[in-house]
């Protein structure tokens, strides 16, 4: 095995800890932003993608290449977007109206 | 690993440690909008670096350049546009497809990296082969089966599980062709092989997702988001790239975390849910019912005296809500009751929704605060002080009779909506949840009945409310 598969390994189980222990935290009100959270960060597979054009010079590894790139900047781009939006839903109290502990105002005749 | 490159990996520890902070700032809604945006900054850090890379490494054709940039910003353009437009109730399709594409494009980049080497003459044997396999397996089972589980969730694919005869033999079958032919490649360098395996697999994807239900569509989806990340790692295994094995691990993580809660609130197990269950008639026993049980049906008017009155009110959504689009119709009774000062909260049970934590993303939408949306191990207690528990939309999660043992539910974490005083339920019919079997809770003594589609159900009750404390 050589030192930079076991670095690779080595990185790659302390990440794995590192997300159960971060991970554990979320509450479950934000499990869905987290999934949709976690699907943009998995976009990271772009930079695997655009590095296909490094050594691609064939008509296959172009075609390759462009259908990784497509696929993997949909899920950056609409990945964060939505996760964005999702989260800008979420309020400590509602916009308009009374809300929770507006009963302790009392201020009803 | 010359200086440049050395500079160029550790530009993506930076993106990596920004993931990681931000997935430790969704720990609050408070400040999961700054995680996000942490998150972001950490990919645009990584997409600057990598293109220094190719820049630097001076070797992108002309056409390497249109290519990749072209097929990016169409990629992107479709990603923001999905991200625009789609409802909230159609979220865990969008999340589906973005599993598909990045379970794809995993696997597209362990396939080139193989074609390349092995064209390259240097052949490829031993590690690096297992990480590329894995990748493109793990890759390809993810695309077809996120394809199949969106088609279900988006009612294009029936959300049945699909059975036929043989079936399980073919899926085992594809199982040993896609890992058989894999290990063959580990001796021998070929082309055809590695197209084997990623048909093969693809296959499999399509067949392991055909099976299962809609009502198991959170555990599947959080599944098929592990299996992305992973599949994202291997690439990085692949390519030695850090960033995307930290970012693969993070989401085989999240993914993992979420399976299991998911299964857990379903009181099955993982091997259970993939080889299927509920709805295919292998485990549910319809319990005789009472018979000469009285089913109470109630009028608005009725529901409003005793809403009216009441000191605090559990709200319990289920599915049932989103899918008559009545979750504005919820909050705004939860505000005509509020504006009496009546305590007002929501009961969520972990699989309320199609996916992990939607049915709370569908009621902040409806401007919900998100305080009053409570986890079931929080809300439970409180139910014996509740005066009265609205059901909307809800059936097998609040199913007393999945405490006791030979139920198709049993042992099933549930809400305990019968501790309540008094227990209103909102349902168009009699008929039996996901798991076939009729809910104890609507024979009830402490139980009415109000017969009506969601949304024309809440309007009326809120209007008949209003009527009253006029």
């Amino acid at each position: 095995m050589s030192t930079a598969l076991v670095t690779d390994l080595t990185i790659f189980v302390l990440a794995l800890l590192v997300g159960i222990e971060v991970i554990g935290k979320v509450p479950a009100t934000l499990h869905t932003p987290l999934m949709s959270a976690a699907n943009s960060i998995h976009g990271i597979v772009l930079a695997g993608a655009l590095l296909i054009g490094v050594t691609a010079h064939s008509v296959v590894g172009y075609i390759l290449a462009f259908i990784a790139a497509f696929f993997a900047a949909a899920n950056v781009a609409g990945g964060y977007a939505v996760t964005g939006r999702m989260l800008k839903m979420f309020r400590r109290r509602a916009e308009t109206g009374p809300v929770k502990g507006a009963e302790s105002e009392g201020a009803r005749p | 690993m010359n200086s440049f490159t050395t500079n160029i990996q550790l530009v993506y520890i930076v993106a990596a440690a920004c993931f990681v902070v931000g997935l430790h700032l969704m720990n609050s809604p408070a400040t999961a909008r700054r995680g996000n945006q942490v998150s972001t900054a950490g990919m645009a850090i990584a997409v600057v670096a990598t293109l220094i890379l190719l820049i630097h490494a001076g070797s992108v054709t002309a056409t390497g350049w249109t290519v990749i940039i072209v097929g990016a910003l169409l990629g992107s353009v479709a990603g923001l546009y999905s991200a625009r437009r789609v409802q909230m109730t159609a979220m865990p399709q969008l999340v589906s497809m973005f599993n598909a594409v990045g379970g794809g494009a995993a696997a597209l980049v362990a396939v080139y990296g193989y074609m390349h080497d092995e064209s390259s003459g240097a052949g490829v044997l031993g590690t690096t082969t297992v990480t590329t396999v894995l990748d493109v397996i793990i890759g390809s089972v993810t695309f077809t089966g996120s394809l199949v589980a969106a088609g279900k969730l988006q009612g294009t694919i029936t959300g049945q599980p699909v059975i036929f005869r043989g079936g399980r033999v073919l899926n085992a079958a594809l199982a040993v062709i896609a890992v058989g032919t894999a290990i063959f490649m580990f001796t021998t360098a070929s082309q055809p092989a590695l197209l084997i395996v990623i048909l093969a697999s693809l296959a499999f994807g399509v067949m392991m997702v055909l099976p299962i239900g809609g009502a198991d569509m959170p555990v599947v989806i959080s599944l098929l988001n592990a299996f992305t990340g992973t599949a994202v790692a291997m690439a990085g295994f692949v390519i030695t790239n850090w960033a995307l094995i930290v970012a693969g691990a993070l989401v085989g993580a999240s993914g993992g975390i979420l399976t299991k809660l998911m299964a857990d609130a379903m009181n099955r197990s993982l091997a259970n849910i993939i080889i299927g269950g509920f709805g295919t008639g292998d485990s549910a026993l319809p319990v005789a019912a009472a018979a000469d049980a009285q089913i109470r049906s109630i009028a608005a008017d009725d529901v409003a005296i005793q809403l009216a009155y009441a000191s605090k009110v559990i709200i319990v959504p289920g599915y049932g809500l989103a899918a008559a689009q009545a979750q504005h119709g919820v909050a705004e009774l939860a505000q005509v009751l509020e504006s009496r000062g009546i305590e007002v909260s929501y009961a969520i049970h972990p699989v309320a929704g199609r996916m992990p934590g939607h049915m709370n993303v569908l009621l902040a939408e409806a401007n919900v605060p998100y305080p009053l949306l409570r986890e079931m191990e929080e809300v439970n207690p409180e139910f014996p002080r509740a005066d009265v528990a609205l059901v909307i939309g809800a059936n097998d999660v609040t199913n007393p009779a999945a405490r006791r043992p030979g139920t198709a539910i049993s042992g099933m974490p549930i809400l305990d909506v019968d501790q309540a005083k008094s227990i209103i339920v909102i349902k168009r019919s009699m008929a039996s949840g996901y798991a076939g079997i009729d809910n104890e809770l609507y024979v009830n003594a402490k139980t009415s009945m109000y017969f009506a589609d969601a949304k024309k159900a809440l309007a009326e009750m809120t209007a008949a409310v209003k009527t009253l404390v006029a």
